[in-house]
């Protein structure tokens, strides 16, 4: 089966021939708004300074609509040179399938273990000792942007943690704004309960129920109080009729909402809008509760191809990809902390410098998508979308339903 | 805008006079039903075109009246700038040249599909009409039976084939999918059509000793036109507007227009410009809108012939 | 009829020969696609098929799962409503443009053209008519009827009909067509017969024309409900599934499971439950309509 693959792997398109130079290589992504596209450009930029040519594949519409094109591709023996892919489970798969480039040889050379900083990210790259992907920021998911300018409109002190910010709700809804701007996509409701429980019950409980698949830990009093505060969430976020992320960045950009629980990249928004950090917005990571952030991250994996020349550039584009000037480019524009610790970010602004402390401390856990599968995360996101767009599902069915997913987790 | 109840009201009436031209004095009574009819069919065409009509105005609106004014009213400064933007201008990721990269390859990928499954369809139906060998309309109710799998659920045995048969990411393997996706209805619509051309044509052809293709181009062919007009219309329309399969099967260098089309809709860099995504998506759909307002008429005529005989 | 006499394999060798490219389609990609993907759904196949058997597993989950039968009422819902009002406007517009009138033309590619926009284009416009900040919920309210709320693509209970809506702007204009194409089929003579015998024009409609276009009303439910499986891509446009999973579809659920979940085993199950009630629908058709008439 895999020799086939790989013959038919070889067959080159009647599309491709306009693609004459070898070192052209095609990298697909889903980073398509403001703050994404100018990080994306850096890359880009870094590669072709190396004489190569990055043929830009954006596909719009988030990983959703993106995952299933690349992998259809993947595996139907017409991949593309690069392709972005969240860590984790995701990929395991296609790397046993062997279809993935073995990146060890570069990363050896250019000792990535040594000035990693998040050797967790690494980690989900690795399988069986061999590197499969090149890790290329550090993202964390808990942070809580806040609209200084909204809260000045209603005469509220901007709030310092979660608790005051939903106290501060009630005077939000009634100047007409939406307290806490939520998008309709599936991960970012699961993504704001998965923030509420790290922030608020803290890293031992997340660990039980997510590493461990502890289901008694899914139902405990502790994990109650976690679906309460979801419930004020889903009460604060309503009215929000935004689908996209960024749209409900924009509502607080635009003051028209109070707040967002969103990951850093929301960062890279504020900065195409001009907003400045600590002036026109404030950034509590944690939630100002309890400052634990996951790392997450995007990683670009590299599909076998059978054409010398690009496997060639592929490992260039691997080494310029976690190089430590592109990685300082790349970051800043994308809001995202760099993968390497061996590098200078003295350009970085407020909240980033307060996300780098954290992390240096080493207060930082696994995300959840390096410990569940993808199934599960599904499910959980079903499960999640469905409980914050419906007001009638009370907080313990919410619970019993996830407690009931974690006990079947695998 | 017109008020629909003072109509409808009328209509009633109307119809109440149960329209059938039956006893004297045809005027007036022509006269109301008149008011029915159009009124309903009017009352009907703004419900069909409004959506067109706010397409149009917002595509030339700029975006601070959008955000103030009522998506209804009439532009107040017409600005072309959103369709400029829309077809050169727009980005996703890197590339910022709108739809104009998607426009060539769409035609490069319809041009080929839509003549070769309307061949192979063409052919398809005629034998199932005229030529019915055993077996034919098993294989033929499994044909129909394909008309009703969604595309999604197909997608991975379609993969699978492709990928043994090479032909993965190639222009010939989208070109072989949208025949195979396409041939039920068409075969159907074929089927239907040849089935109506008189009988005894085909009987005094076969008389002369003409054989299965001589009777397929000398007689059948001149004779369809309509149903080929059909034809092509869904199938123009069909692989113009898909987003699957093109962006499936090609690269960012050979994207249709479709993908250009999500992309600069679900790209949104910061607030959600509408007139752009609304120039966006008539400059789209204007390939297949000017198809079919030209073939009207052929239209409809193809669809009765392929349509009426079951 | 021919003077020959071959035997009976190479009879109609040509005929045959022609249809190589449709029974290869019915049977390897149609037969076969559906096939492997029953077999399939018996393994717990992740992001690759693989042969790890599991039973009815996937198929015990699957009907577990609320947003599958959330799924399965939306498209019963949308199949049933969409059939009716499909076959009863189109079948109404026909009428109307039946009766000798002016600009028929004009009428009718005002029906039609929405037919020509993909179902991704008819998504967009109306998320975007139906938004309730924006478009017409926006523009009533601001005409003076303030507590006029009606959102369907943020209210859960009706988010299917918003869907409806589009649905149908898209695709009636084709039914109206074929519909009117069938009463020009209709013989004159029948319309002056029932006029001399003084049946009211609705009557002649119901009792007469309908049954003499039972094949166009079968080519017409053929195209209506191909539509209805298909209404994959105006969800994902329209609404994304949401608000929450309220307006999820089966064909969303399949795709979902197979490339967000990397659960192709769960996804296939679902495939296979889908395609089952297509064969339950379909057999029985093709038995009535090809056991029937069958002629040499």
């Amino acid at each position: 089966m895999k020799s086939i693959r790989m013959i038919f792997a070889a067959t080159t398109a009647l599309f491709a021939a306009s693609a004459v130079h070898a070192t052209d290589l095609e990298v697909t992504h889903w980073w398509t708004s403001g703050g994404e596209a100018a990080a994306v450009a850096e890359l880009a930029k870094a590669f072709d300074a190396t004489g190569n040519k990055w043929v830009d594949g954006a596909i719009a519409g988030g990983g959703s609509t993106a995952r299933p094109i690349m992998i259809s591709r993947i595996t139907g023996g017409d991949p593309m040179a690069a392709t972005q892919f969240n860590h984790g489970l995701q990929a395991q798969e296609l790397v046993e399938a062997g279809l993935m480039r073995d990146l060890t040889g570069v990363a050896e050379k250019e000792n990535w273990k040594d000035v990693v900083a998040a050797p967790s990210l690494l980690e989900s790259c690795t399988l069986d000792g061999k590197i499969y992907c090149v890790p290329v920021n550090i993202h964390s998911w808990q942070w809580l942007w806040l609209s200084n300018k909204a809260f000045e409109d209603v005469g509220v002190a901007v709030p310092t943690n979660w608790e005051e910010f939903v106290a501060a709700a009630p005077k939000l809804r009634e100047a007409g704004k939406v307290p806490l701007a939520l998008g309709g996509q599936a991960w970012q409701r699961r993504g704001l309960f998965d923030v509420l429980l790290i922030s608020l019950g803290g890293k031992e409980l997340y660990n039980k129920i997510y590493q461990d698949k502890d289901a008694e830990a899914a139902r405990s009093e502790d994990t109650a109080k976690i679906f309460k505060a979801a419930a004020d969430a889903r009460e604060m976020s309503e009215g929000s009729n935004v689908q996209d992320w960024n749209q409900a960045t924009n509502m607080v950009i635009t003051d028209k909402a109070g707040g967002q629980v969103m990951g850093d990249w929301a960062q890279g928004e504020f900065q195409v809008a001009g907003e400045v950090a600590g002036e026109d917005y404030t950034c509590l990571p944690g939630l100002g509760d309890n400052a634990l952030l996951t790392t997450n991250g995007d990683a670009f994996y590299f599909p076998v191809l059978n054409d010398e020349e690009k496997s060639a550039a592929q490992e260039e584009l691997a080494s310029v990809m976690f190089d430590a000037k592109t990685q300082v480019a790349f970051n800043l524009k994308k809001g995202s902390l760099p993968i390497r610790k061996d590098v200078d970010l003295n350009a970085a602004n407020d909240c980033m410098k307060k996300g780098l402390a954290i992390l240096e401390k080493g207060d930082v856990i696994a995300s959840a998508d390096q410990l569940v599968t993808p199934d599960t995360a599904t499910q959980i996101e079903g499960m999640f979308t469905e409980f914050f767009s419906d007001m009638s599902i009370t907080p313990e069915d919410a619970q019993e339903r996830f407690a009931e997913l974690i006990e079947n987790a695998d | 805008m017109v008020d629909p109840t003072g109509i409808t009201l009328h209509g009633e009436v109307g119809a109440g006079a149960d329209g059938g031209p039956r006893g004297p004095r045809p005027r007036r009574r022509f006269s109301r039903r008149n008011i029915f009819i159009y009124g309903t069919l009017i009352v009907v065409s703004v419900y069909y075109l409004l959506p067109l009509y706010v397409m149009i105005v917002t595509s030339l609106k700029g975006m601070p009246e959008i955000r103030l004014g009522n998506i209804f009213a009439p532009p107040m400064e017409i600005t072309f700038q959103p369709w400029v933007k829309a077809w050169a201008q727009a980005c996703t990721g890197l590339n910022c040249d709108g739809l104009s990269r998607g426009f060539m390859n769409s035609v490069i990928i319809t041009v080929p599909s839509v003549i070769i499954s309307i061949v192979i369809a063409s052919v398809n139906g005629y034998a199932l009409a005229n030529w019915r060998f055993k077996g034919a309309d098993v294989f033929f109710t499994i044909l129909i039976f394909g008309a009703f799998i969604p595309y999604q659920v197909m997608l991975y045995p379609m993969v699978i084939i492709l990928r043994e048969m090479g032909i993965y990411g190639t222009l010939g393997g989208l070109v072989l999918v949208h025949t195979v996706f396409g041939m039920p209805i068409l075969t159907l619509l074929f089927r239907n059509y040849f089935t109506s051309i008189p009988e005894e044509l085909f009987k005094a052809a076969r008389v002369d000793g003409a054989g299965f293709w001589t009777i397929y181009f000398k007689i059948m062919l001149p004779m369809s036109l309509p149903i080929f007009v059909v034809a092509m219309i869904i199938q123009i329309t069909g692989i113009w507007n898909d987003f699957l399969f093109g962006v499936v099967y090609t690269r960012p260098d050979t994207y249709p227009m479709t993908v250009q089309l999500n992309n600069i809709v679900n790209s949104v860099q910061g607030v959600k410009e509408y007139n752009v995504n609304m120039a966006a998506t008539l400059l789209t759909g204007l390939v297949p809108l000017v198809i079919y307002f030209i073939s009207g008429k052929l239209f409809v005529r193809g669809i009765a012939a392929g349509a009426v005989k079951g | 009829m021919s003077s020959k006499r071959p035997n009976q394999l190479f009879r109609n060798l040509n005929a045959k020969i022609a249809s190589v490219p449709m029974i290869l389609t019915a049977m390897v990609v149609f037969f076969g696609g559906t096939i492997w993907t029953i077999v399939y759904s018996f393994t717990n196949s992740k992001l690759l098929p693989r042969e790890k058997w599991v039973g009815f597993d996937q198929y015990e989950r699957l009907w577990n799962t609320n947003r599958w039968l959330i799924s399965i009422e939306n498209l019963l819902i949308y199949g049933i409503l969409s059939m009716v009002f499909s076959l009863v406007i189109g079948f109404v517009l026909a009428a109307l443009l039946d009766q000798k009138i002016r600009f028929e033309n004009t009428f009718r590619s005002i029906m039609l053209y929405p037919y020509a926009l993909s179902f991704i284009v008819t998504g967009l416009v109306w998320q975007w008519l139906l938004n309730p900040d924006l478009g017409i919920p926006k523009v009533v309210r601001a005409l003076g009827w303030e507590s006029f709320d009606f959102d369907p693509l943020y209210n859960a209970d009706i988010v299917i009909y918003g869907i409806l809506i589009a649905g149908l702007w898209q695709g009636t204009g084709l039914i109206m067509c074929l519909m009117l194409a069938g009463m020009r089929g209709i013989d004159e003579d029948i319309w002056k017969a029932s006029r001399v015998d003084g049946i009211p024009a609705w009557k002649t409609y119901i009792f007469i024309v309908i049954p003499m276009m039972r094949p166009v009303f079968i080519t017409t439910l053929v195209i209506i409900a191909s539509g209805l499986v298909r209404v994959y891509d105006l969800v994902v446009a329209q609404t994304g599934g949401g608000p929450g999973i309220a307006s999820e579809v089966p064909a969303k659920y399949v795709y979902d499971m197979m490339f967000l979940g990397q659960n192709l085993g769960q996804g296939f199950a679902a495939s296979t439950m889908m395609l089952i009630t297509v064969a339950i629908i379909l057999i029985p058709w093709a038995y009535l309509e090809f056991g029937g008439k069958r002629r040499g």
